[in-house]
């Protein structure tokens, strides 16, 4: 018996093993592979811990096993009667010694470390975004720059960026592995922390607390771009013209209907203080629909004629004029070419 | 009434016996069966979870009906499941195991029994009207914003089986502290009465945090109060702190008593008493001690601030150096002993290396930076499983099987059990090893779906292949139990060669437990009896009169009260008839707890004469 | 072993209430429940410091706590703890009618206590609109002091029935315990409401 639980043991590491090495989960989505400073912090530290467990297990098993084959009860003894021992003191010692030892070697990282990172010495000189989480969407307003995004957040490389959070209903939490770890979003007090991200790319971010029945499709994305890239964007975003008129006439069309369908009562495009739902500024080169869908008209119809398939719970549902499948069409229509800046996730993925 | 009158008469005098009992023992049966029905209960929640998670974007139940599943599981295994087989083992064994004839209160164990069954079913009866769908933390506001009732049955139904764990915890302690048999020390004490003592002072302190959160939930809810209602000054992270005060507590309620059974069956299977008992006793105080002081760090993300992370990460990992000086006891009780492996042993032998892990991971989520990742993923789903499972479920079937025959006089299939364990022991590593690396993965825990082509496709399918293997186990271990009621060999009284006291009487034992209070004479007083040739305990008392308690239909009456009164409080919202049902059901409760109060219960004597007889 | 447990100067043992194994049993069972009872209000008092100043605008506590009515109900609190001192002082001298009359002006000390509370709650509902719902500090405040309110409510129905139910029969070392836990809980009820009045009132007037 102790021969298979040794086995099963083996083979399931090297199992694992095998998988671990197949892949550590996606590229820009898994915390197994630190693309930024938080991410690379943590990532160190469970490198850290998980050595010092192993040598503990190492340890444990080793003991185990060689009890489970000495020890067992040998046939032809079957009266016999081990020796009855108290305990020891000196290996009792032993064992209380070391743990404490390798504790310490884990806990003084760690508080360094939670220090390290609760830093905020340098919020003021750096770009700040406040962020507003919302049952099942991210909102996001650059500090002092007068214009907000939902879903997509576009940052520099290799800067300090400041998440400044709070949420407008229950509790939320900002999650983008590969750059960092998470913090709650809060309905009363507010929580900073900052990312700081070492490579250009899309990264994945999730809600991370139970949230409601959306909870697992409130994702979100963290574009990382060059400084002038950045730079860039922000001077378009800043110039976007909410009224600008669409080239093709079905987006005309689309645009009188969200209007006359009062979609501006909760979307806004362009900036704008008060919001229901998602700022709908820059909305076609958003990386997802719903922060989960691919971005296509198809799925925009699907969604702007049922949201509550795609997203259940939602706030959007019945609390609009139905519509037809006709104008929903222009409505997309309109809405893809909401396109205001060229730089997108492409610039971040060159 | 005699001893005649206590024996089975038919179907009604059976149900109405059980209804009224008092006798530990029949209410650790009441215990066990209801605790194992909501274990299956929820284990089959479990099951749709992961059958809903097993491919991406998979619709096999709404996102809805997703949230109320894992609420329920949650709630129910730890609450309903776990707690309760603990407390049935407890009041099987531990009177037993320090001689004693009957708990201290026998008429509020029935009566602690009865508003865990009645709160339990009250939560279940949510799946009729729309379950609870907060998650079992409820944290605020979700849970105060929640729409419909399912909540306020978690209230509830919380609020109810906790008044009488409370109990279960009081009347433990008392019955420890001074109905020992003679001789019978503290520091003599089998390792599981130690747990249980133990575990009933964190209930009695850790309980009424969680009854206090509940009611401030309740008034929320309820009645117009604005504790989490940030519009009006509220605050919600009061509400994680009342939880987690209780909620890490409770980690220990569960697990402790497990290492106790641990602690009881080494010794006996290894033939060799528990090494280093008195280290074995203080590890376990400075655990429960400990306990209290590392709530927090369930909350390293709520942005307390790097102080109180650092002190709570430090608090965290102290906690594994007494649970380290307990798996080496452990080891060394086994080192030089001579090693029995059945199916008892195998859950035990098992424990060891499934709870390091899960222990190990323990330190790694202490580690608050490094939790910033874990939190809330998979990787905390994987960690808790591996405690939970790996150390309080592997301690109950190690328990059950150690005390089937004692409990119930019978022995349960060896075959069957070791069938059970193995397919169990396989699925519950594949369940849950691999989720330490989909949470890593970027899979946050209570995600409904999770998306295609983001690498997580082949650890959940994994891991749901995993749960199938479990249930199979638990099918298995439910035959056997079932034919060892109707087929299973009678059990001696002592099956194992026992070394406590619990062994020195007849299986089951007689409703009096011991003709004569035994005289101990050191740890392991069986074990000494037998190795100085005498083979069974000497008594501390001639045989006399043995005073026993009354029946009592008042402890069900007053739980049914509070039940009905429970839907009077959720429905009230709704509709002014429910006052009917609040006020009548308090008044039952109340005027039964009157009834108890004015009517005089001296219980009644079993006379030395009776007792003389039956020993022919 | 007989069902008489009744008692006379000759048999009076020293400490009634702990002469029996039940005895020993409810009175150990008592503490035990206590200590629960103290995290229970611990928890109520860390609430309500946590949301003290809440009000959401609305009343704060400094505008509404005056220390007169306060003060009086902390003096009729401790003197009913005194009082069932010496109803328990009586009860282990076995005189049954003095402990009864000292028992009564427990009793009737509680329910004044009662009455002013009471009166203090509709005087800051009618004068100052200041209810459970009006902000959280209201909803902590009301809970706090409710629920020992509650408790003061439940110790006058136990001390009540006590009363009554053992009014014809005397002493006994069946109902001894009872008098004795009640007792207990009595005074664990004074000592919360000390700490409700040092928290909640002085350091609410100073705000």
């Amino acid at each position: 018996m102790k021969g298979w639980m040794g086995k099963i043991k083996a083979l399931s590491l090297l199992g694992f093993l095998a998988l671990i090495l197949s892949g550590c989960g996606k590229e820009n989505l898994t915390a197994l592979v630190p693309k930024g400073y938080g991410a690379e912090v943590s990532m160190d530290l469970i490198i850290l811990t998980t050595v010092v467990m192993l040598v503990v297990f190492a340890v444990v098993m080793a003991i185990f096993i060689f009890v489970l084959i000495r020890f067992r009860k040998k046939k032809g003894q079957e009266d016999f009667i081990p020796k009855q021992v108290e305990g020891n003191h000196t290996l009792e010692t032993v064992w209380t010694v070391i743990p404490i030892l390798l504790l310490i070697i884990i806990a003084i990282p760690t508080v360094l470390a939670t220090f390290d990172l609760a830093d905020e010495t340098e919020a003021s000189d750096s770009i700040n975004i406040d962020v507003t989480g919302y049952q099942f969407w991210w909102h996001f307003d650059y500090q002092g720059e007068d214009f907000q995004t939902s879903q997509d957040i576009y940052i520099p490389v290799g800067e300090k960026v400041y998440f400044n959070m709070l949420s407008s209903d229950v509790i939320h939490y900002f999650w983008v592995p590969s750059l960092s770890g998470k913090l709650d979003v809060n309905p009363e007090n507010e929580n900073t922390f900052y990312i700081e991200a070492y490579e250009e790319g899309v990264y994945w971010g999730k809600c991370a607390e139970f949230c409601g029945p959306s909870h697992s499709l409130m994702d979100f994305k963290v574009i990382v771009v060059s400084k002038e890239e950045y730079e860039q964007w922000v001077a378009d975003m800043k110039n976007v013209d909410p009224d600008e008129e669409p080239e093709s006439a079905v987006a005309v069309e689309g645009k009188e209907l969200f209007q006359e369908n009062n979609c501006m009562g909760c979307h806004a495009i362009g900036s704008s203080p008060v919001q229901t739902g998602p700022n709908l500024t820059n909305f076609g080169n958003r990386e997802t629909l719903a922060g989960v869908e691919d971005l296509d008209k198809d799925t925009l119809v699907k969604w702007l004629l049922d949201p509550e398939e795609i997203k259940p719970g939602n706030k959007m549902t019945d609390n609009y004029p139905a519509l037809n499948k006709e104008d929903a069409e222009k409505i997309a229509e309109y809405l893809l070419q909401l396109k205001h800046t060229d730089i997108t996730s492409e610039s971040a993925e060159n | 009434m005699s001893i005649a009158a206590t024996q089975k008469k038919g179907v009604g005098a059976f149900i109405w016996e059980y209804l009224t009992t008092v006798d530990h023992k029949k209410i650790a049966h009441l215990y066990l069966v209801a605790g194992g029905f909501f274990f299956l209960l929820g284990g089959l929640e479990a099951l749709i979870i992961r059958i809903q998670l097993i491919s991406p974007e998979n619709d096999f139940i709404t996102a809805g009906l997703y949230n109320e599943m894992i609420t329920m599981h949650g709630t129910t295994m730890i609450f309903f499941a776990a707690m309760p087989i603990l407390l049935g083992l407890m009041n099987a064994v531990m009177p037993l195991q320090i001689g004693a004839r009957d708990v201290a209160f026998p008429f509020i164990n029935s009566l602690g029994f009865w508003l865990f069954f009645f709160g339990g079913v009250m939560l279940n009866v949510s799946w009729f009207t729309g379950a609870p769908d907060a998650g079992w933390t409820a944290y605020a506001p979700l849970s105060t914003t929640s729409p419909g009732h399912g909540v306020d049955y978690y209230i509830l139904g919380l609020q109810i089986s906790g008044a009488g764990t409370l109990m279960g915890g009081i009347n433990f302690l008392v019955t420890i502290v001074n109905m020992r048999a003679p001789g019978m020390t503290y520091m003599r004490m089998p390792l599981f009465t130690w747990t249980t003592f133990i575990a009933s002072t964190l209930i009695l302190f850790a309980f009424p945090a969680l009854t206090v959160g509940l009611f401030l939930l309740m008034f929320d809810r309820m009645f117009g109060s604005a504790f989490f209602d940030v519009a009006l000054g509220g605050n919600s992270i009061i509400w994680q702190h009342l939880f987690w005060i209780f909620g890490h507590p409770e980690v220990y309620i569960l697990i402790l008593p497990a290492f106790g059974i641990f602690s009881d069956i080494f010794p006996t299977f290894a033939k060799k008493r528990l090494f280093g008992y008195t280290a074995m006793v203080f590890a376990t105080v400075l655990i429960a001690f400990l306990g209290f002081m590392v709530w927090a760090h369930h909350m390293f993300t709520v942005g307390m601030g790097p102080f109180a992370n650092s002190i709570f990460a430090i608090a965290t990992m102290a906690i594994a150096v007494p649970t380290g000086i307990k798996i080496f006891n452990w080891l060394l009780t086994l080192w030089g002993g001579s090693i029995t492996i059945n199916s008892a042993m195998l859950w035990s032998l098992a424990f060891i290396p499934s709870f390091t892990i899960g222990g190990m991971t323990g330190i790694m989520v202490a580690a608050s930076v490094a939790d910033y990742q874990y939190h809330d993923t998979y990787f905390v789903i994987a960690h808790f499983h591996y405690v939970i499972v790996g150390g309080v479920v592997f301690g109950i079937l190690a328990a059950l099987h150690y005390w089937w025959p004692k409990m119930f006089g019978r022995v349960l299939n060896e075959f069957m059990g070791k069938l059970a364990f193995w397919t169990f022991f396989i699925g519950f590593h594949l369940t849950f090893f691999i989720q330490h690396f989909l949470g890593l993965m970027g899979m946050p825990r209570r995600y409904w779906v999770f998306l295609e082509d983001q690498g997580l496709d082949t650890g959940n399918y994994i891991s749901t292949i995993g749960a199938f293997f479990m249930t199979f186990g638990v099918l298995v271990f439910l035959y056997n139990a079932i034919y060892s009621w109707v087929k299973g060999e009678k059990a001696p009284a002592d099956p194992w060669g026992g070394r406590t006291l619990e062994w020195a009487i007849p299986s089951p034992p007689p409703f009096y437990n011991f003709k004569q209070l035994p005289l101990v004479r050191g740890l392991d007083p069986l074990w000494i009896e037998k190795t100085e040739g005498n083979g069974k305990m000497t008594p501390a008392e001639p045989l006399g009169d043995i005073h026993m308690p009354n029946n009592s239909i008042i402890p069900f009456i007053m739980s049914l009260g509070f039940f009905i009164a429970g839907f009077g409080f959720i429905y009230q919202t709704d509709y002014n008839a429910a006052y009917i049902l609040l006020f009548g059901g308090m008044a039952i409760a109340l005027g039964s707890m009157l009834v108890r109060s004015l009517k005089d219960d001296h219980g009644y004597h079993i006379t030395k004469e009776e007792l003389e007889r039956e020993a022919d | 072993m007989s069902h008489d447990h009744s008692l006379n100067p000759e048999t009076m043992p020293h400490n009634p209430e702990k002469a029996t194994l039940e005895g020993r049993n409810k009175f150990l069972g008592l503490w035990f429940f206590l200590g629960g009872e103290t995290v229970l209000f611990a928890s109520l008092f860390g609430t309500y410091l946590a949301l003290k100043n809440s009000t959401a605008g609305g009343v704060a506590s400094q505008d509404i706590f005056g220390l007169g009515l306060v003060f009086l109900m902390t003096m009729l609190l401790l003197t009913s703890s005194l009082t069932s001192v010496y109803a328990m002082y009586h009860m282990k001298n076995n005189n049954f009618k003095k402990m009864q009359l000292w028992l009564g002006v427990t009793g009737l000390l509680g329910l004044t206590f009662l009455g002013c509370e009471i009166y203090e709650f509709a005087h800051y509902i009618n004068d100052y609109d200041f209810t459970f719902r009006s902000s959280a500090f209201g909803s902590a405040f009301y809970t706090l002091v409710g629920f020992h309110g509650g408790h003061v409510l439940f110790g006058l129905c136990w001390l009540t029935a006590l009363m009554i139910r053992n009014a014809k029969r005397g002493l006994n070392l069946y109902n001894a315990p009872k008098f004795y836990t009640f007792s207990l809980y009595w005074h664990f009820i004074d000592v919360v409401w000390v700490f409700i009045f040092t928290v909640v009132y002085l350091m609410g007037s100073v705000g």
